[in-house]
């Protein structure tokens, strides 16, 4: 099983060790990344609220890049944002013949044809369906028996398009997380938003989400996520909830390769973990004290 | 949450938003999109009532509204809508309206996205620092201490190796996608 690769302009930058994690477990399980040649953004949040047919430009690029480079393979993606964004412009395209016109008007500018060709796949789907917990199991070295982990899988890897999970009750990162030996947190936050962009621009709603997320959380010992705009909301504002609602919610968050990557035994470079903003002690300790 | 000062709208704007209404016609008003929105309880009116006041015609109230900008599209509303009505598209629609009216209350908002789509304009990818700092300057005269309530943030991702800090205005690079812009500007001018 190979797979073209998108990852996006956070897995570059703030969300590095999702990348590096990625990347570890992928080669683990036997799997050939191809990362796309010359990718660009694929506009984010941003493109959407400036110019829609510009947010439909940007992902055709990659996708038209993606085409020319392999008929076969599909295209793995870690950012739900990225894969929303890509996602929407193949089903977009596909029942509006209108728009692929316009696209490829646009795209020609840049000597490329978009054919609407390449599956658009999400890191989680291929984690939880083309790989499974099975194969998951049999890497696994070490025993988290004593962890409890609260799956977190955000908006846009759900909805709008229910692909690979329930859009309101999603459970494809579950038999993953058991794969390791843990148990999973049972609570209904999941499938929640947690404030996207808010953060930057309008602070306190975006607190107020996560704040909610974070408090359904207690009891885990860490939260997964899947998507580097979860991962920076529930990680980097900890402090900041503790000032303004006078609870220490501190909490360990992990991206879901970097979950698995632990309990297969890789080492901090391979995990990537020291460019996480928020590991616990007690969280560290476990670690330590893992049995063997 | 308080209201925010009038915005006065021109007559393009209109033709604009008579598409978005297009989008809603269906609507039942059953408040399934109120309930579902996970920012309704910062919202000054709810997403319903938006709907409704779309289909009224009321431009101003609209645009005086922060309700378009609160939605983090998370598509519940999109996906629960017993019409299945294109929900978070139609609020997308709106931001785009007050992006491209400049809108003044909602220039936080809209300069943020602005800013971001220039830096990947010029190099195909976004470079932080630029946008960040592009930010900052085009909301100084409105918010001059905003790099203070982002500066602990940055010094945090610079000591998680997140952050790559090369000079913020960088020239125009390879990858740019300036002649991309640049026919999409052209096509939807056209209309
Ligand atoms: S859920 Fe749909 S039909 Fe119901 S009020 Fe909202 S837009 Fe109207
Ligand atoms: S998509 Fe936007 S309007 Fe709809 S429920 Fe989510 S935040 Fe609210």
């Amino acid at each position: 099983m190979n797979y073209l690769y998108y990852p996006g302009c956070s897995l570059e930058g703030t969300a590095r060790e999702y990348n590096i994690s990625t990347r570890s477990f992928m080669k683990a399980a036997g799997i050939k990344l191809t990362e796309l040649e010359e990718w660009t953004c694929c506009g984010a949040s941003a493109a959407a609220s400036v110019s829609p047919l510009l947010s439909s430009a940007l992902p055709a690029i990659n996708l038209a890049v993606a085409e020319s480079m392999s008929q076969t393979e599909n295209l793995l993606i870690p950012c739900s944002a990225c894969y929303l964004n890509l996602k929407n412009v193949e089903e977009k395209a596909r029942k509006e013949p209108g728009l692929l016109k316009r696209i490829n008007k646009v795209l020609a500018e840049k000597n490329l044809n978009f054919k609407n060709r390449t599956k658009v796949r999400h890191l989680l789907d291929v984690m939880a369906h083309d790989i499974g917990a099975e194969k998951v199991k049999n890497l696994i070295k070490k025993d988290f028996s004593h962890l409890t982990i609260a799956p977190y899988y955000g908006c846009q890897c759900l909805r709008p398009y229910p692909v690979f999970d329930d859009p309101e009750e999603p459970v494809s990162m579950e038999p993953l997380i058991k794969a390791t030996g843990a148990l999973v947190h049972s609570w209904n936050m999941g499938g929640k938003c947690c404030g996207a962009s808010h953060m930057n621009t309008k602070i306190d709603v975006g607190l107020e989400l996560v704040y909610g997320i974070l408090k359904a959380a207690r009891g885990a010992d860490a939260i997964v996520t899947v998507c580097p705009m979860c991962q920076m909301n529930l990680e980097a504002y900890q402090d900041k909830i503790e000032l303004k609602y006078k609870e220490n919610l501190n909490m360990t968050i992990l991206y879901l390769p970097q979950l698995l990557c632990l309990a297969m035994g890789m080492s901090e470079d391979e995990s990537g973990i020291e460019s996480n903003m928020a590991v616990t002690k007690t969280f560290k300790e476990k670690m330590k004290k893992l049995p063997k | 949450m308080n209201r925010l000062q009038p915005v006065r709208i021109d007559h393009t704007v209109s033709d604009t938003l008579a598409e978005i209404k297009d989008k809603v016609c269906a609507c039942i008003q059953c408040g399934t999109c109120t309930g579902s929105c996970p920012n309704a309880f910062a919202m000054d009116i709810t997403p319903r009532h938006l709907w409704r006041m779309l289909l009224m015609g009321q431009k101003d109230e609209i645009f005086t509204s922060r309700t378009f900008v609160l939605c983090s599209s998370c598509y519940y509303c999109t996906l629960r809508c017993p019409r299945g009505l294109p929900l978070t598209e139609a609020m997308s629609d709106l931001k785009q309206i007050a992006a491209k009216e400049d809108m003044i209350p909602h220039r936080p908002s809209t300069r943020f996205y602005k800013c971001f789509m220039d830096s990947v304009r010029r190099h195909g990818r976004v470079r932080e620092a630029e946008f960040i700092s592009t930010y900052f300057l085009s909301m100084s005269a409105t918010d001059p201490l905003l790099p203070l309530k982002y500066a602990s943030m940055g010094i945090r991702l610079l000591q998680k190796r997140k952050l790559a800090l090369k000079n913020p205005l960088q020239k125009m690079s390879e990858r740019s996608l300036d002649v991309v812009f640049k026919k999409v500007e052209e096509m939807e001018n056209q209309i």
